[in-house]
C-alpha cells in the first residue's frame, strides 16, 4: 500500500481499541478514521465545522472531527457511533432516537448522538432550551429537531430522575 | 491542504525558536487556522503546535483579577465558576460564539487571532487586500451586508469576528505575550488594528510573539452588564452586530460605563467619549439613546450594510437597558427583553 513519506506515526485509542497508525500531518481525524479505519460512521458534511456530522469524542469531549488535524491528537482516546453500543445493547440515546423518530436521512443521526452525549457529559443543559441551544452545532437538513430534542430530554430527564 | 512540516513544541522556548522560520505558523485548537488551510487562504510551510505546552488554566490574580490561559479552551472558560461570578459578561460572550463542539477545542488566543470571516477573503478566486495586499477590495461595491461600518479603510471593510473579544474588550482585558526577546503586556485596545492601508496586519502581535495568557481585572459591574448578540439565526451564526455593555450604578447614578460592539468594525469598538457621555446620568433610555447616538455619528455604510447603522444604535440602547436592570441577555432561550 503507498504511505505517504511524510507520515509520522501516533497512537490512538478508538472504541476501546489501542491502535498504531501513521498519517501525514495534514489528515484530518475525520479522514483517517473514515479512510483508514473505515469507521464511516462519522460523515463528512460540510468539511469546515459548519455542520456536526462529523462530531465524535476525545478524551471525553464532543469536537468536530473535521478541524482536527490527526497528529495532534497523538495519545488521544477517540469513541465515535460504532463505539456507543455494548454488545447488543444501544446506548440509551441510540435507542431514544429510534423511539423517538429522531431522523429522516439518517446522514446527521452520528453527529448528533455524539454530540448529544457530549452534551449530557458535560451537564450544562437544565432545561429544553438548553439542549436546543447546547445542540446548535449539529445541523438537520431533514429538519428532525424537534423529535432530536424530544430524544435527548427523555434520556436527560430519565438521568435526572435516577439521580434524584 | 497545502504541504508543511508538523513540530510539535514541548516547552515555550522550543515553540519559540520552530516559529522563526519564514512561514511558520502556530497551532491552538486549530479551529480557524486549519479550515484556512482547505481554502488555501492560509499556507503555512511549517505547522508548531503549542497545544502541549501548559499554558492552559485559570488562575486568580492578587488584585481580584483572573488570568486566562492562552490554550484554555473557550467552554472551560464559560463554565468556569470564577468566570462566571467574576466576569459573567465574558461567559456569556463565549456562549453567544460558536457551537459546543467548537468551543470545546477553540482556545484564548486563537479566538483573538481568529480572522475575518469576510467570503472575498475565504475565496483565493478573488481579489481581497487582506489576503494578497493591493490586489483590491471587491466587498467595496460588493456584497457587504456583514461588513464594517466603523473605522474602515478603502483598502478593507471586513469586521472581527469574534464574540469574546468583544467582552474583553469592554472588561479592559490585557493579553500577555512572550519572544525571544522576552515579555510584553499589549491592552485589549491596542491588541487588534484598524486596516488602514495595511489590512492584511490584523493585530499588533509580532511574528516572533506567542500569546501566553490575558488577564482579566477585578470585576466591576456586578450585575450590570449585557452581552447582545443579533445575527441572522438565533445560534450558530456569526453577528451582525453584537454589544457588550457594562455599568457601575451609585444611589441610581452611572458612574461608569463601557460599551463595546462586535460586527462593525476590524476591531472591537469601543468609543470612550461616548462612554463619557453616559457617567453622572441616570441609567435611562434617553441618555443612552444619547451615547448610542455618538458611538454610530461616525458610521458609514457601502450599501449592503447600511441596516447596520440603525441595528447597532438600537443594540446599544438595549443591551444598556438590560445592564441597567441587571437582566442580562440570555444566551439559552434567545428571547430579547
Ligand atoms: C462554523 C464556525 C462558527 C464559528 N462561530 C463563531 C462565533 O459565532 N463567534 C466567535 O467568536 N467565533 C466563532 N467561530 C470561530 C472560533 O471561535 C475560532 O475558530 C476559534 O476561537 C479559534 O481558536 P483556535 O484555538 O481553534 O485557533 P487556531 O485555529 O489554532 O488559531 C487561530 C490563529 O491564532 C494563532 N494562534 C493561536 N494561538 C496562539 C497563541 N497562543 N499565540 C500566537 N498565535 C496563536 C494561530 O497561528 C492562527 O493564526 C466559529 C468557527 C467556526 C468554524
Ligand atoms: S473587506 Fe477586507 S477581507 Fe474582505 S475582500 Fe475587502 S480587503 Fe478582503
Ligand atoms: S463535517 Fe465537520 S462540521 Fe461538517
Ligand atoms: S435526518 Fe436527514 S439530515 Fe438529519
Amino acid at each position: 500500500m503507498y504511505e505517504d513519506p511524510s507520515a509520522i506515526a501516533l497512537h490512538l485509542t478508538v472504541n476501546g481499541e489501542a491502535r498504531d497508525l501513521r498519517a501525514a500531518p495534514w489528515v484530518t481525524l475525520l479522514d483517517l478514521l473514515r479512510e483508514t479505519l473505515k469507521l464511516t460512521g462519522s460523515k463528512k458534511g460540510c468539511d469546515h465545522g459548519q455542520c456536526g456530522a462529523c462530531t465524535v469524542m476525545i478524551d471525553g469531549r464532543r469536537v468536530n472531527s473535521c478541524l482536527v488535524l490527526a497528529v495532534t491528537r497523538d495519545g488521544a482516546e477517540v469513541v465515535t457511533i460504532e463505539g456507543l453500543a455494548e454488545g447488543g445493547t444501544l446506548h440509551p440515546l441510540q435507542q431514544a432516537f429510534i423511539d423517538h423518530d429522531a431522523l429522516q436521512c439518517g446522514y446527521c443521526t452520528p453527529g448528533q448522538i455524539c454530540s448529544a452525549v457530549g452534551l449530557l457529559a458535560e451537564g450544562n443543559a437544565h432545561c429544553r432550551d438548553d439542549v436546543r441551544e447546547l445542540m446548535s452545532g449539529n445541523l438537520c437538513r431533514c429538519g428532525a429537531y424537534t423529535h432530536i430534542v424530544d430524544a435527548i430530554e427523555m434520556v436527560r430527564l430519565g438521568a435526572v430522575e435516577a439521580a434524584a | 491542504m497545502n504541504r508543511f512540516s508538523y513540530v510539535r513544541a514541548t516547552s515555550l522556548d522550543e515553540a519559540l525558536s520552530a516559529l522563526a522560520v519564514p512561514g511558520a505558523a502556530i497551532l491552538a485548537g486549530g479551529t480557524n487556522l486549519v479550515d484556512l488551510m482547505k481554502y488555501d487562504v492560509a499556507k503555512p510551510a511549517r505547522l508548531v503546535d503549542i497545544s502541549r505546552l501548559p499554558l492552559g488554566g485559570i488562575t486568580a490574580l492578587d488584585d481580584g483579577g483572573l488570568r486566562l490561559g492562552a490554550l484554555t479552551p473557550n467552554a472551560d472558560t464559560a463554565y468556569d465558576a470564577r468566570i462566571q461570578a467574576r466576569a459573567p459578561l465574558l461567559a456569556s460572550a463565549i456562549l453567544a460564539g460558536a457551537s459546543a463542539q467548537l468551543r470545546n477545542v477553540a482556545t484564548t488566543g486563537g479566538n483573538l487571532l481568529q480572522r475575518t470571516r469576510c467570503a472575498y477573503f475565504y475565496d483565493p478566486c478573488m481579489p481581497c487586500n487582506k489576503r494578497e495586499p493591493g490586489s483590491g477590495c471587491p466587498a467595496i461595491g460588493g456584497v457587504n451586508r456583514m461588513h464594517a461600518i466603523l473605522g474602515t479603510s478603502e483598502a478593507c471593510i471586513a469586521v472581527h469576528p469574534s464574540d469574546m473579544c468583544v467582552a474583553l474588550a469592554a472588561l479592559d482585558a490585557r493579553i500577555n505575550v512572550e519572544s525571544p526577546g522576552g515579555a510584553r503586556v499589549i491592552p485589549i485596545a491596542e491588541f487588534h488594528r484598524l486596516p488602514g492601508d495595511q489590512p492584511q496586519t490584523d493585530s499588533t502581535l509580532g511574528a516572533d510573539e506567542i500569546i501566553t495568557s490575558v488577564d482579566l481585572p477585578a470585576d466591576r459591574f456586578g450585575p450590570h452588564h449585557s452581552y447582545l448578540k443579533l445575527r441572522d439565526r438565533l445560534s450558530y451564526a456569526f453577528a451582525l452586530v453584537s454589544v457588550a455593555a457594562g455599568l457601575r450604578l451609585e444611589d441610581g447614578v452611572i458612574v461608569e460605563a463601557r460599551i463595546a460592539l462586535g460586527g462593525v468594525a476590524h476591531k472591537p469598538w469601543r468609543d470612550r467619549e461616548a462612554e463619557a457621555l453616559l457617567v453622572g446620568s441616570a441609567p435611562d433610555r434617553e441618555a443612552f439613546d444619547h451615547a448610542a447616538r455618538a458611538i454610530l455619528a461616525p458610521a458609514v455604510g457601502r450599501g449592503g450594510n447600511d441596516y447596520k447603522i440603525e441595528l447597532a444604535r438600537r443594540a446599544v440602547v438595549r443591551a444598556l437597558s438590560q445592564a441597567a436592570a441587571g437582566a442580562p441577555q440570555s444566551q439559552s432561550d434567545k428571547k430579547v427583553r
